[in-house]
């Protein structure tokens, strides 16, 4: 049952991408790892980073697009679950340093004997067993975003003023976690990282073994959405989206049904985090930025909300443009972000997969011409 | 012990030569220039002979000799005061006050005193201001006195009080004299007495005063009286306190009504939610800042007008944006929210780095006009001018828009497109040009917000990006659609914000009224005062 | 809470939107298995009385008791419609996205909770009811056509499939021939007698010959209150009610 469920929601199409997704998670570490520099095939381990950073993101789009595209949230806070993820990993990764720090303390880390901290904070507990950092990743963004969303769905807040809580709340705990007392690293965050599970955090082996997690992750995100959204929970989904109204005099009980997705994209957005700061090496409040959050919801517009495939796209083309414009032309990158902004609104409201979509309907109604045509042409009396 | 002897050689002095002031006065300057001889014993006797003196000028002579400031040109033997100005001193005649040109340091010997001299230079000087001509020195020196009681001071406060004509230093002499009964051996009667008197002053000093008195008082009743008066005026000083944060909230409240009254417009009339609502303020700032630039270089007499002249401007320009934007992208996508909050915000990032490209991303200087520099006072409360200048402006901004609403027919078409659009439209109202004209207002108001802005906050390209969220606060708070409910929603949250600040510190203090907000969102969706009935949904 | 063998039981409801009174002391039986048409003059609260059975408004005073034992002031829409009382809307409001197949599925009676959907596919006996209501209201051609591109009168259709597939005890449903043609309003007529055989409707509705062809008991609301009740000829003949309609 749970493989029919999994296997369901996904066409041909999508199942040709996620698989694209594992491949490229595959073979890019691969030809890091086990070609030597010289080929013209090896991947640096640069490029290693920059890919796996971009499917982090992709998984946070995918992420939005499950509450924005297929349940009609638009979360403008998403930013704050995929940070509040990293920092989870980040506490992981800051006590694994142990004594290797500036100052030599084997419990704190530097920044908390900069502060004179007698002792570790309790919420520091636990930290240093990965098992538990794990469970923190995916249990903490969910009880916030579990939180947030009881309150506000069981209120009927809807809309924008949803959008703008949402906003508030990315922007109330980036205030907080700027604040040098709460124990997490302050404005200057946490970095300096050293080891993850055991392994040097730098190296070329883990970089290779963390672009490839973040593709499996990404890949299990787009299987796991695919199954939901296929299903008869998925068609209930999208009419919540389109006329919550009239879902709650059919009998359905739309507070769960947005909890739900809420909750579950919390989830993958802190494990997207998670997965992120590693290979970043560094965690600081400005992750919180409500900026962050809004360009997150770009990526999908970009790509097309309500499919699947259109978030990591979006995703990617829209990073890789800002990687290249900020080095190339850097003043030009805001410029350039925010008529992006207004142009796909404007003009391209389903994104990248609605203008493919048009495209192939439009040769698709052509062929039809072509073949009537051709059969008139037959017909027609010699 | 020593400098209650000397003082009480020195008042006393002072009261039995008062009759001889004049015939004193004609030799000031011999008395200067025993001042400048001698050893440091023989300096006090001269100090204590200057103040006998009753002369008013000796005060300032006094004051320099205290202050380190009382030379004696080596050229000539003259005595002078110097006050630096640059590596040299600027010179003026001790005794005529007439200036002495300037000189270095090397061609002056200065007046050496120590510390026990300068006590009795301080109280001299206290003694010499008593009798003073001005006014506004007798109450310094009745102040002096109040906050450093000396005993020896009794008679001649009890003198200068039967003497006084004004009023109010009356009443300062009358609370110096109470301090001074406290600090001395006077009957508890008399004391207790006192106590009420200082008691009713009221102030910092009336409760450092109080405590002192009863941290001293060897009897009971004295000290009993004195903790329960200070008791009251700790009271009275909270009271103030609230008071003035009460204040400093309505300042906050009316920035952020300023800044949330346009964004109230637009997304209470269209239901547009403009992220860029921010830049316009920044605009508007900006404006101020152009025009300051161009006054400034070519016009500089114009100065304390560049606020009033940059006003029209900054609401042309921002409203001008304003409508631009709304022809151009906003009009598109009506019926879509979400959709619009994107675009603007990303009209938002274009805007912010626009500005930075032709202004530069740091800090502009943006001055005040004169009227609007300096404060007073209300009891307790310190208010300044510029606060004050922008709680009125924002009140009459809000009233034009109100009356703009109530009755012009801009606003009533626009009241009729926010209740009720199809319906509007089919009456014969013009939806598009109103939608443009809404949107403009609502901008150009945010251009003035940014004017006022520009005197209390940093004028930068991120300058809008602090406000965005507090506006939709504010809008969000006091109910959409809602002008009433904009200016409640701004007040409260202002003070709301002030009065969390002792407690929990600026940043936590914001955190805990965004949290609010959002907890009351839940409870109320639809804002403090919203707009009832089917046709709102 | 007054026992009743009513179905529907309203007694002194009054409703207030900013001191307009929408619905003032309206009281009101409905019996099981009953038909009844509701007519009234524009603003005479007809609305307002299903935003108040259905839990979209709720009501200043008055009781409002489903099945002789459920208070439906206390509760919400999904818990309402859960009890058995469905609506249909004057704006047809069909999921435009979704096709006429998957909006009768998810108007099916049954599954509501979201962990059972995740994991349920629809059920033989699902699939049946689904083709069955499709014959009913006869669009069995179009089932997998996208609702956005029926026409207004097979959405309204659609719209009444959809109440079938929620199999409520009470139907209520408002205006559903506006905007048809004379065939489709005779139609809708023998569609809602059907209907009535295995449920109790209340039928909201302007036009005259619709109601006469229900030919079921009329209950007439003027400015919020009920004005008068009887057989369609009967409070035709009311004088109060020709000066309502007919105007002074």
């Amino acid at each position: 049952m749970i493989t029919r469920f999994l296997w369901q929601g996904m066409g041909p199409g999508l199942r040709l991408f996620t698989l694209l997704v594992l491949a490229v998670g595959i073979l890019l570490p691969l030809a890091n790892q086990l070609l030597p520099p010289t080929s013209p095939f090896h991947v640096p381990a640069w490029v290693l980073q920059l890919i796996g950073k971009y499917l982090c993101y992709a998984l946070l789009a995918l992420a939005v697009d499950l509450v924005w595209g297929f349940c009609g949230i638009l979360s403008l806070g998403h930013g704050a679950f995929f940070a509040l993820g990293g920092y989870c990993m980040g506490m992981y990764l800051m006590r694994q340093i142990g004594s290797r720090g500036v100052y030599g303390n084997p419990l704190l880390p530097d920044f908390m004997v900069f502060l004179n901290y007698k002792q570790l904070p309790w919420f520091w507990h636990g930290f240093d067993q990965f098992w538990f950092a794990a469970i923190m990743i995916v249990l903490v963004p969910s009880v916030l975003a579990f939180a947030l969303g009881w309150f506000a769905f069981r209120s009927r807040v809807t809309g924008v003023y949803l959008s703008i809580i949402t906003q508030a709340m990315t922007f109330a705990l980036m205030l907080a976690f700027f604040r040098n007392d709460m124990g997490l690293g302050g404005n200057n965050g946490m970095t300096d990282f050293k080891e993850i599970l055991g392994f040097p955090v730098q190296a070329d082996g883990t970089r290779a073994a963390l672009c490839f997690a973040s593709a499996v992750a990404l890949a299990l995100g787009l299987v796991i959405s695919a199954a939901i959204v296929g299903s008869r929970f998925g068609k209930a989904l999208t009419a919540v989206r389109d006329a919550e109204s009239r879902m709650r005099f059919l009998g359905y009980r739309v507070e769960g049904f947005k909890l739900f997705v809420f909750v579950l994209s919390a989830a993958m957005s802190g494990v997207a985090g998670a997965l992120y700061v590693p290979q970043v090496g560094i965690i600081n409040p400005s992750e919180f930025a409500p900026g962050n959050s809004i360009e997150a919801v770009l990526w999908v517009a970009v790509g097309g909300r309500g499919t699947l495939i259109g978030p990591v796209i979006g995703a990617f083309l829209v990073n890789f443009g800002k990687t290249w414009l900020t080095g190339a032309l850097p003043e030009f990158w805001l410029f350039a972000l925010g008529a992006l902004f207004i142009v796909v609104t404007l003009l391209l409201p389903k994104g990248i997969m609605g203008l493919w979509g048009q495209i192939r309907d439009r040769s698709q109604a052509r062929k039809a011409q072509g073949a009537k045509s051709g059969a008139e042409k037959a017909r027609v009396p010699a | 012990m020593f400098l209650l002897r000397s003082l009480a050689v020195l008042f006393s002095a002072l009261a039995s030569l008062t009759i001889a002031v004049a015939a004193l006065a004609a030799d000031l300057q011999s008395l200067v220039t025993n001042l400048t001889a001698g050893s440091f014993g023989d300096r006090e006797t001269a100090i204590g002979a200057l103040a006998a003196s009753g002369d008013a000028r000796a005060a300032p002579i006094l004051e320099a000799l205290g202050a380190g400031q009382l030379y004696v040109r080596t050229s000539d033997k003259l005595v002078v005061i110097g006050k630096p100005s640059g590596n040299q001193l600027t010179l003026t005649e001790a005794v005529s006050g007439a200036a002495a040109g300037t000189a270095t340091e090397s061609e002056l010997e200065r007046v050496r005193v120590n510390n026990r001299l300068r006590g009795i230079i301080e109280a001299a000087v206290g003694s010499l201001t008593l009798m003073s001509p001005d006014a506004r020195v007798r109450r310094g020196a009745a102040d002096s006195l109040f906050k450093r009681p000396e005993p020896a001071a009794l008679g001649p406060l009890d003198a200068a009080i039967a003497g006084e004509k004004d009023a109010r230093v009356k009443q300062a002499f009358t609370e110096a004299r109470a301090a001074v009964v406290l600090a001395s051996d006077a009957t508890v009667p008399q004391k207790v007495e006192a106590i009420a008197i200082v008691r009713d002053r009221g102030d910092r000093e009336a409760l450092s005063v109080l405590q002192g008195a009863a941290n001293n008082a060897r009897e009971p009743e004295v000290k009993a009286a004195a903790l329960a008066a200070a008791e009251t005026v700790r009271q009275t000083l909270a009271a103030w306190e609230a008071a003035q944060n009460v204040w400093y909230g309505i300042s906050l409240g009316s920035v952020l009504l300023l800044a949330a009254i346009g964004l109230a417009i637009t997304f209470g009339t269209m239901g547009v939610i403009n992220m860029a609502h921010g830049e316009m303020v920044m605009l508007g700032a900006y404006t101020t800042f152009v025009v300051q630039e161009i006054i400034r270089t070519s016009a500089p007499h114009l100065f304390d007008a560049s606020l009033l002249i940059a006003l029209p401007l900054a609401f042309l320009v921002a409203g001008g944006v304003g409508i631009l934007i709304e022809r151009g992208i906003i009009r598109f996508l009506y019926g879509r929210p979400l959709d619009t909050l994107l675009a603007t915000w990303g009209l938002s990032l274009v805007l912010q780095q626009a500005v930075r490209s032709i202004f530069g991303s740091s800090n502009r200087e943006v001055g005040a006009p004169s009227w609007m520099s300096g404060a007073f006072q209300v009891g307790q409360i310190n208010v300044t001018y510029g606060r004050l200048w922008i709680v009125i402006f924002a009140l009459i901004v809000f009233a034009s828009l109100i009356l703009l609403l109530r009755k012009t027919s801009l606003g009533l078409y626009m009241r009729a497109v926010t209740q009720n659009r199809p319906m509007a439209s089919a009456v014969g109202i013009r939806t598009p040009r109103v939608d443009a004209l809404t949107f403009g207002l609502g901008s150009g108001i945010a251009g003035l917000a940014g004017v006022a802005l520009s005197q209390i906050d940093n004028v930068s390209p991120n300058l809008g990006q602090g406000y965005i969220i507090d506006s939709f606060m504010v809008v969000v708070f006091g109910g959409v659609g809602n002008l009433f409910g904009t200016l409640i929603g701004a007040l409260t949250l202002g003070v709301v914000n002030k009065f969390l600040e002792p407690y929990a510190g600026a940043v936590l203090g914001k955190i805990l009224v965004l949290v609010f907000i959002i907890l009351f969102i839940q409870r109320r969706p639809r804002g403090l005062f919203a707009l009832k009935g089917r046709s709102v949904e | 809470m007054r026992s009743t063998s009513a179905l529907l039981y309203l007694s002194g409801v009054t409703v207030s939107f900013d001191g307009f009174k929408a619905l003032n002391n309206l009281s009101l039986l409905v019996e099981p298995g009953e038909m009844r048409a509701i007519i009234g003059p524009n603003g005479a609260g007809k609305t307002t009385m299903m935003d108040v059975i259905t839990g979209k408004t709720r009501p200043d005073e008055g009781e409002v008791v489903f099945d002789g034992k459920s208070d439906l002031t206390k509760l919400d829409e999904a818990d309402i419609a859960t009890l058995g009382i469905g609506r249909k809307f004057q704006k047809p409001t069909v999921f435009e996205t979704h096709t006429v197949r998957d909006n009768l599925l998810l108007a099916l009676s049954g599954i509501r909770s979201w962990y059972k959907l995740l994991l349920a596919a629809p059920t033989k006996a699902e699939k049946d009811r689904l083709d069955e209501i499709l014959t009913i209201i006869r669009m069995t051609d179009q089932q997998h056509m996208l609702a956005a591109r029926l026409s207004h009168g097979q959405k309204q259709w659609l719209e009444i499939g959809m109440l079938l597939a929620q199999d409520p005890k009470l139907l209520l449903v408002d205006e559903p021939v506006a905007g048809m043609t004379d065939v489709e309003t005779e139609t809708t007529a023998q569609v809602l007698r059907e209907i009535n055989r295995s449920h109790s409707v209340v039928v909201v509705e302007h036009d005259m010959s619709f109601v006469r062809a229900l030919g079921v008991k009329v209950t007439v609301l003027h400015e919020g209150s009920m004005l008068a009740e009887g057989t369609l000829d009967q409070v035709s003949a009311d004088p109060r009610v020709v000066e309502v309609y007919l105007g002074r």
